[in-house]
């Protein structure tokens, strides 16, 4: 490439001009996304290593214990959280719709699937919360348990704490994108930021139900 | 001629979104109806995993779009999330299986 250039030919002038662009050679835009959609995708990779290493650590500590209890009845929690695993799913399909809408400049209806989503994060939050008092009448504690090692309280509620906070965070974060996106102080590229941030709470989800809910069911 | 190829890619996305949430709805009753078989914790682990990790992907490509971007951004991201969850399971998560074993009985 240097050699072209020193040609002095309009080609070789032309040849670097393109490299200097190329994604490769670190062109202006190399991922060919906005630098917000980008630092959302770097924030998200380091959440996702925060919970992974929580993840492991819960299996850990249920591995190391041979009296890790079996606590998950079918009927309320494995029932509880299978409808909050469904409505948290469909409140994902829901930000896809408001990202669409966003895109095509519906600002009002895209304000209104935000919201959407926004109600389903919350129908999360207050089944969830349903779910810890159950525990915690039950005697669970964050270091005590009443069937057997008292570092199940600890592992769960940190866990699912953690992706408690995110879903709340979440629906703040949507309903101040949704306000700011409907009054036109916002452009649909936060939309579709904030949308990734929904998808990615979502996805931690798929991983604490099965892991902490399902490998744990009581069968009678 | 750009904007016709964006809408169009748009409409077949709509249809794609509700078809990847069918995909994920489905899952999710394998995975509590596998929770109920009698099976091997290993073996039930095992499925489970592989399903959420289904579950994920389907997530990042579909939903997250990533599909859609750039592979480099792909290339970027994935292996520095698949090379510290390898190290943490590689170098810490066996110890776990000592800690029982040297358990008081």
């Amino acid at each position: 490439m240097a050699t072209h250039e020193l040609t002095g030919t309009p080609g070789a002038a032309l040849d670097a001009a393109v490299a200097r662009e190329s994604a490769w050679s670190g062109g202006g835009s190399p991922y060919a996304i906005g630098s917000k959609k980008l630092g959302m995708w770097l924030f998200i990779i380091s959440d996702a290593i925060t919970f992974s290493a929580l993840l492991i650590a819960y299996s850990y500590v249920r591995v190391a214990s041979n009296d890790w209890p079996m606590p998950f009845h079918f009927w309320p929690s494995i029932i509880k959280t299978t409808v909050m695993t469904f409505v948290l799913l469909t409140s994902s399909v829901t930000m896809v719709m408001a990202v669409h809408a966003g895109k095509l400049e519906r600002r009002a209806t895209a304000a209104k699937w935000i919201a959407a989503t926004m109600l389903g994060g919350l129908t999360f939050i207050v089944l969830h919360a349903l779910e810890w008092r159950d525990l915690i009448h039950e005697g669970v504690r964050l270091f005590q348990s009443p069937w057997g090692t008292p570092l199940f309280g600890a592992a769960f509620f940190t866990l699912t704490g953690l992706h408690m906070t995110h879903v709340a965070i979440g629906v703040v974060y949507l309903g101040t994108v949704a306000t700011l996106f409907a009054r036109g102080r916002l452009s649909s590229e936060d939309v579709e930021v904030s949308g990734l941030y929904w998808h990615f709470v979502d996805l931690v989800w798929m991983f604490i139900f099965p892991l902490v809910y399902l490998l744990s069911v009581r069968m009678s | 001629m750009e904007q016709a190829v964006e809408h169009a890619h748009a409409g077949a996305s709509t249809k794609i979104f509700l078809y990847v949430w069918f995909w994920l709805l489905g899952l999710t009753g394998v995975e509590v109806w596998l929770a109920y078989e009698h099976l091997a914790v290993k073996v039930m682990l095992t499925l489970l995993m592989s399903i959420s990790v289904i579950k994920a992907s389907l997530i990042i490509a579909y939903f997250m779009h990533l599909r859609y971007e750039r592979r480099s951004l792909a290339l970027t991201l994935m292996p520095a999330l698949v090379f510290v969850v390898a190290m943490i399971m590689i170098f810490f998560f066996p110890d776990s299986l000592r800690l029982l074993h040297m358990r008081p009985r």
